[in-house]
């Protein structure tokens, strides 16, 4: 298929209850022709790798406002190499601290966007590492 | 071993993969649904269908949970396929159903898939039947299909399912929106959502109203107007009157009733011989629709663009009509 759907899934974990920016950010991925699988708040990384595994999605966004990000995500990370998964991507949104980026990405997060970052900028990243992947 | 041999053995990685290959109609899955296809045909396909906002991801949660946890028997594996529209104009689609199914989250006899409906206007994706298929040979005792968020003539659905559920709740329309033709007509049961909201005794009043004027129909589906399909009762068998269930699903109220009642149907089409009939009638659309589409890309793929595209432009410029444009490309006139 040439015009394989990128898909994704867009989860919010943690247990702060602010999901505008997730909704925001699956409109933007829709819009770009992308099928996003919106899972809603309060998941924990269990329900995050498992809804990942059934969807056989491209990309994991994660929102992460709590602070809770250097526990969350190296959890998540786990899980889907766990479950045979490794070559999802894994792009982290909301508050974090400039100090943690580096780490993140060393862990194997693709992408780590603060407030502010326009989406097309999202979007394009998505684009370049799903279709240079394939 | 194929990715075929891997789903039969329960290996639910190679079925999220397998399920992705089907919706996408690659090569690999049509050999993979030709291997499946002897182990299909044991699963009880439940659609639910109904106008948006009715709760549709919320029953089938709580339906799923009871199925998981019956009061007697074994607890059955459930499959869910939830359909939701993809943009007109970008092919993206934002699929939401899970978010009101997180109940059934850890559970690993409930696998969830959701579907863009690319393109597709009947309630359905073209690739559902073939995911189903799939659910089906991997060990499903229960396949939940829910539709798009169906107005009127979204029908698809009952010719896919064994047991159709259209949902509705208080306050979406007038008794005149009960005798029309259409999704009313398809419902093997009907369930009353939101029965704790104002107006429940007028739409159940509605319902009933227009379950009392119907005349047993032979359920003959027609497509593009013609009779395509039998799929009713058999002669002199005994009728399905579809029940009226009310139902609260966000707490669970009316689920064990509505359980009994799907149960129930199954065990009517299994003894009037509606279950075969309705196979068999599934079977034949299917191999209608694959028949078509084979005809249709070997067709295309004998006919050049260059070809194409000037019948094309002769159709624009009113020199040849639509049907005459046919008859020349298939008699090879160019």
């Amino acid at each position: 298929m040439n015009d394989r759907k990128i898909r994704v899934l867009v989860a919010k974990p943690g247990l702060d209850g602010h999901d505008r920016g997730a909704k925001v950010i699956a409109r933007a991925l829709r819009d770009a022709g992308m099928e996003v699988i919106y899972t809603g708040l309060r998941q924990t990384p269990e329900m995050i790798a498992e809804a990942a595994l059934q969807e056989d999605v491209d990309v994991v966004g994660l929102s992460i406002l709590s602070g809770a990000h250097m526990t969350l995500v190296p959890r998540v990370l786990e899980l889907l190499k766990a479950n045979g998964q490794a070559d999802v991507k894994i792009y982290l949104g909301g508050i974090i601290p400039d100090e943690d980026v580096p780490k993140l990405k060393a862990l194997g997060v693709a992408g780590v966007y603060g407030p502010g970052a326009p989406s097309e900028a999202i979007i394009n990243d998505i684009r370049t590492v799903i279709h240079g992947r394939d | 071993m194929s990715l075929a041999d891997s789903v039969l053995a329960g290996d639910l990685l190679a079925l999220a993969r397998l399920l992705t290959e089907v919706e996408n109609s690659s090569p690999a899955s049509r050999t993979a649904l030709d291997e499946l296809f002897p182990h299909a045909g044991k699963a009880h396909l439940i659609g639910v269908t109904g106008a948006t906002g009715t709760g549709k991801s919320s029953l089938v949660n709580q339906l799923t949970l009871k199925f998981r946890k019956p009061d007697t028997g074994d607890p059955r594996r459930v499959a869910i396929v939830a359909v939701d529209p993809s943009s007109p104009f970008t092919g993206g689609a934002v699929l939401g159903d899970r978010v009101r199914m997180r109940d059934l989250a850890g559970d690993r006899g409930v696998f969830i898939r959701s579907m863009a409906s690319r393109g597709s206007l009947g309630g359905l994706a073209q690739a559902t039947a073939a995911m189903v298929q799939v659910f089906d040979a991997a060990g499903f005792d229960l396949i939940l299909i829910e539709t798009v968020g169906a107005g009127q003539s979204e029908v698809d659905i009952a010719r896919v399912a064994h047991t159709t559920l259209v949902v509705e709740a208080p306050g979406l329309g007038d008794d005149i929106q009960a005798i029309k033709a259409g999704i009313l007509e398809i419902a093997d049961i009907l369930v009353v959502n939101k029965a704790d909201h104002p107006g429940v005794e007028k739409t159940e009043h509605a319902l009933k109203t227009m379950l009392s004027m119907a005349h047993p129909v032979d359920k003959v589906f027609l497509q593009h107007g013609q009779a395509a399909t039998r799929a009713g009762q058999a002669d002199g068998a005994k009728v399905w009157v579809p029940p009226i269930r009310r139902t609260i699903a966000t707490d669970g109220t009316g689920v064990a009733d509505l359980v009994a009642a799907i149960d129930q149907h199954a065990r009517h089409l299994h003894q009037t011989g509606d279950w075969l009939r309705r196979e068999r009638a599934r079977l034949e659309v299917e191999l209608e629709t694959l028949i078509s589409e084979t005809l249709n890309s070997r067709f295309r793929a004998v006919v050049s663009d260059e070809v194409y595209t000037e019948v094309v432009d002769r159709l624009v410029q009113r020199r040849l009509s639509p049907g005459e444009a046919v008859e020349a490309l298939l008699n090879r006139k160019f």
